[in-house]
């Protein structure tokens, strides 16, 4: 019964949409105060029919209701409540339908946090919405529907893939989707302004707030993700340039682009054609993400089961939205012409020379990301393009985006004088180069590129605070500096802190393969790892080989590892789950592989990691979101019916 | 500066960035595509000595040989067969039967040493490519009858 009720709602909820989408749209258009007033109550009734049909589909996993086929697929009654719960969106129906929920908590956020918008602004942007929602709904109730039921019920369901059966599931999904499927917002927004015909520093404001959240979302999304591999995978990378990553990836380029722009449409009116066409693209990219990843057409960790239907589907689907949102942006492009000049040397020249970048970067990755795909299908043979490529073309060209990053930030709008600017940042290049290319001497062997990552990083985290200490120093109360100007330096140093972790796990990470018996050693990175033992231990759905590690340095014991190899029982499958002694400044990790020999003198092979400064690529994605959250949540995007052109500017404030 | 001349230095940047980035795309390319060949490709002579490429196909029964962290098996797609050595930890996935991709180059003596297995994640998983290679093998089979 739970399940057709479900089943029933998302119907529903599809006319729901479908009204929405058509007379929000029309009456944003035309003008009708009562189509408008829909707007609002539509999109609330929307949510909640998605919430309670996610709530269905939520229960029928909890207890245990095997005659649904997608909790057959992906759930067990061994499975411990957590992941029952997370199991929803585990595989393709549930993560779609935890997609489309999480559209419309974003519609209804627009609609509550939208009081000083234009009621025709808020009901074309919540209808747009509409209809995207309203693409997403037929996907799942055409090629997808999670309530499906068996005639024949099972006893038990095959179980979640154990490499799912981690807390990683609980907030991994859920982050990147609430990014990839924010991007719609400004998207939204931008077409809403398309249809007005009037792109004015009042719209940039607007969808500020909310492109910068979407980009939050989809920075810690990608960073637990990584993070997760890491240590759930269980061989020790942390990026592996997978077309699926490539997928996160593309969206929080071209995001990270926009939120720029849209800074510089919002103080200055200009480059607004471009960032219509960020907007446009980054939802886009969102959207081929869903595509790539979940029509089968890749060979990638996140590739379920596959039907060619789903692939047309998206595939249709995106030619949709972005065939109609570029047709409409080339007829009102002329309307839309940015107005005001600036000279060469300003703080555009530098936001526009990083968007150029950035999104040359994003191109580059999607080339090496479709490129296989395309070959493929014109029947051209079967390729792949490695890791070698991407980190070939994206390192150069992130470089240049690193030494301007902070620079646009000291330039003056509209025009700014070369003297000054090197006076300003002269010391902190000098220094930021010293010390950067002095210090790989303490971490081993000098390089090239480590002293480049390191004077890089260097650089952007000294003028970033030297920008602070100016900043204080010329304002009467440190209170008074806005939250935006804290935000922008917070994300700022976290790039730089990434880029640490980064250079330093690349330039001086060991590893080492070993055929380890009982007592043996080996030492990488000056810590010793000694095998004391093999036992067997059960889980509550597995059972596991748990090797016993002894993990020391300089003869003097640190601590006890435990990497597993797990035996789940529903499948049979094995899992290694490495065991990885975090510190601020190296992670060392050891991970259990098969076992070489049996008899008396068991021997396993096992992998052993020294990783320096590793935890600094997630520690510098919390810093990035942290830094957006301060600049979402800046005091003049609260304010009540703001004027439609902005304020005076404040000195310092965040660009 | 005229507004003129500011154009006209902002395309050129603009040109000069994009001329950057396909030259870094284009020699990257040259050096990094891999592409993959089944083993009745390689058996017919297509593969390339001494470049990496892919290899995929299922691995043979019974074929696994291991010697402490050497591993050596035979990835076949039905038709033919091929030998393939592996030093270092194998996925989790790698099982007699099962669908495999292996990434590597051929020596002189037609073995291929993999620098790569690559990991699947569900046992009822196939890596297209294994499919693929063992779909073209039965349809030539298939003709040949």
């Amino acid at each position: 019964m739970i399940p057709e009720l479900g089943h029933f709602a998302l119907i529903l909820s599809l006319f729901v949409a479908l009204a929405l989408g058509i007379l929000s749209l029309a009456g944003g258009q035309t003008g009708r105060r009562d189509w408008m007033a829909l707007a609002r109550p539509a999109t609330q009734a929307l949510w909640l029919l998605t919430a309670f049909a996610y709530g269905c589909l939520t229960y029928a996993f909890y207890t245990n209701d095997f005659s649904v086929v997608y909790v057959v697929q992906h759930s067990n009654s061994n499975l411990p409540a957590m992941y029952r719960i997370a199991g929803v969106w585990g595989g393709h129906e549930g993560s779609l339908l935890l997609w489309h929920f999480m559209l419309t908590t974003w519609m209804v956020a627009v609609s509550l946090f939208s009081r000083q918008l234009p009621d025709a602004m808020v009901s074309r942007v919540l209808g747009v919405l509409g209809l995207v929602a309203v693409g997403f709904l037929l996907f799942m109730l055409v090629t997808s529907n999670p309530f499906l039921r068996l005639t024949e019920v099972p006893a038990n369901g095959r179980d979640l893939n154990p490499l799912l059966q981690d807390p990683g599931l609980v907030f991994h999904p859920p982050m990147l989707y609430m990014g990839y499927v924010g991007l719609a917002i400004p998207f939204a927004f931008a077409i809403a302004a398309l249809l007005n015909g009037r792109l004015d520093a009042a719209w940039a404001r607007w969808s500020r707030p909310w492109a910068t959240t979407a980009w939050i979302f989809l920075t810690l999304g990608i960073a637990l993700g990584s993070w997760w591999a890491y240590y759930e995978l269980g061989w020790g990378g942390w990026w592996f340039w997978d077309p699926v990553e490539n997928a996160s990836f593309l969206p929080w380029l071209v995001s990270a682009a926009l939120i720029h722009s849209l800074a510089v449409t919002e103080k200055r009116g200009l480059f607004r054609n471009w960032t219509i066409v960020l907007a446009i693209t980054a939802f886009s990219l969102s959207l081929l993400g869903t595509f790539l990843v979940r029509s089968g057409v890749l060979t990638s960790v996140h590739a379920f089961a596959t039907d060619p239907r789903r692939g047309v589907f998206i595939l249709i689907f995106l030619c949709a939205v972005v065939g109609g949102s570029l047709t409409l942006f080339a007829m009102r492009a002329s309307k839309v012409r940015s107005s005001g000049s600036f000279a060469l040397l300003s703080r555009e020249t530098f936001l526009l020379l990083n968007n150029v970048l950035l999104t040359t970067a994003a191109a580059s990755v999607l080339l090496g990301t479709l490129y296989p795909l395309l070959v493929d299908a014109l029947n051209l043979g079967k390729l792949s393009v490695g890791p070698p490529y991407f980190n070939a073309v994206f390192v150069p060209i992130m470089v240049p985006v690193l030494l301007f990053m902070v620079v646009g930030t000291y330039a003056r709008w509209k025009s700014d004088g070369l003297a000054d600017l090197v006076r300003k940042l002269g010391g902190a290049a000098l220094l930021s180069l010293v010390l950067g290319c002095s210090l790989p001497l303490l971490a081993g062997p000098w390089s090239a590129l480590a002293a480049l990552g390191l004077s890089l990083a260097l650089w952007i985290v000294l003028t970033s605070l030297q920008q602070i200490y100016r900043q204080l120093r010329d304002t009467a109360h440190w209170k008074n500096t806005p939250w935006s100007f804290w935000g922008m330096h917070i994300a700022h140093i976290g790039i730089a802190v990434s880029v640490v972790g980064v250079t330093m796990v690349k330039g001086y990470e060991t590893e080492k393969d070993v055929r380890m018996g009982v007592g043996d050693t080996v030492a990488v990175g000056g810590y010793t790892f000694k095998l004391t033992g093999i036992r067997e231990a059960m889980g509550p759905n597995y059972r596991a080989d748990v090797g016993d590690v002894e993990l020391s340095r300089d003869g003097q014991l640190l601590r006890l590892l435990h990497p597993e190899k797990r035996t789940y029982f529903s499948s049979t499958m094995p899992m290694t789950e490495a065991a990885i002694d975090t510190g601020l400044t190296r992670d060392v990790y050891v991970s259990l592989g098969e076992r070489l020999q049996d008899g008396d003198h068991p021997a396993w092979a096992m992998r052993v990691y020294y990783k320096p400064f590793v935890s600094w690529i997630w520690g510098g994605s919390l810093l990035m979101a942290l830094g957006g959250a301060l600049a979402a949540l800046d005091r003049r995007y609260r304010k009540k019916r703001a004027s439609a052109t902005s304020g005076a500017p404040i000195k310092g404030v965040a660009a | 500066m005229k507004p003129r001349h500011k154009r006209a230095a902002i395309i050129a940047g603009g040109l000069a960035a994009l001329s950057l980035a396909a030259f870094l795309v284009l020699n990257a390319f040259e050096s990094n595509l891999v592409f993959f060949f089944s083993p009745s490709q390689v058996a017919a002579g297509e593969a390339p000595k001494n470049r990496t490429f892919r290899v995929g196909g299922m691995v043979k029964e019974g074929s696994v040989v291991r010697k402490d962290l050497t591993v050596s098996f035979i990835v076949t797609d039905t038709a033919q067969e091929m030998p393939v050595t592996y030093t270092g930890i194998l996925p989790d996935l790698f099982r007699e039967g099962k669908g495999v991709v292996a990434q590597g180059k051929l020596n002189n003596e037609g073995l291929f040493t993999a620098s790569e297995v690559l990991a699947k994640h569900d046992e009822n998983y196939m890596p297209p490519e294994a499919q693929h290679a063992v779909d073209e093998a039965q349809k030539t089979i298939k003709t040949l009858k």
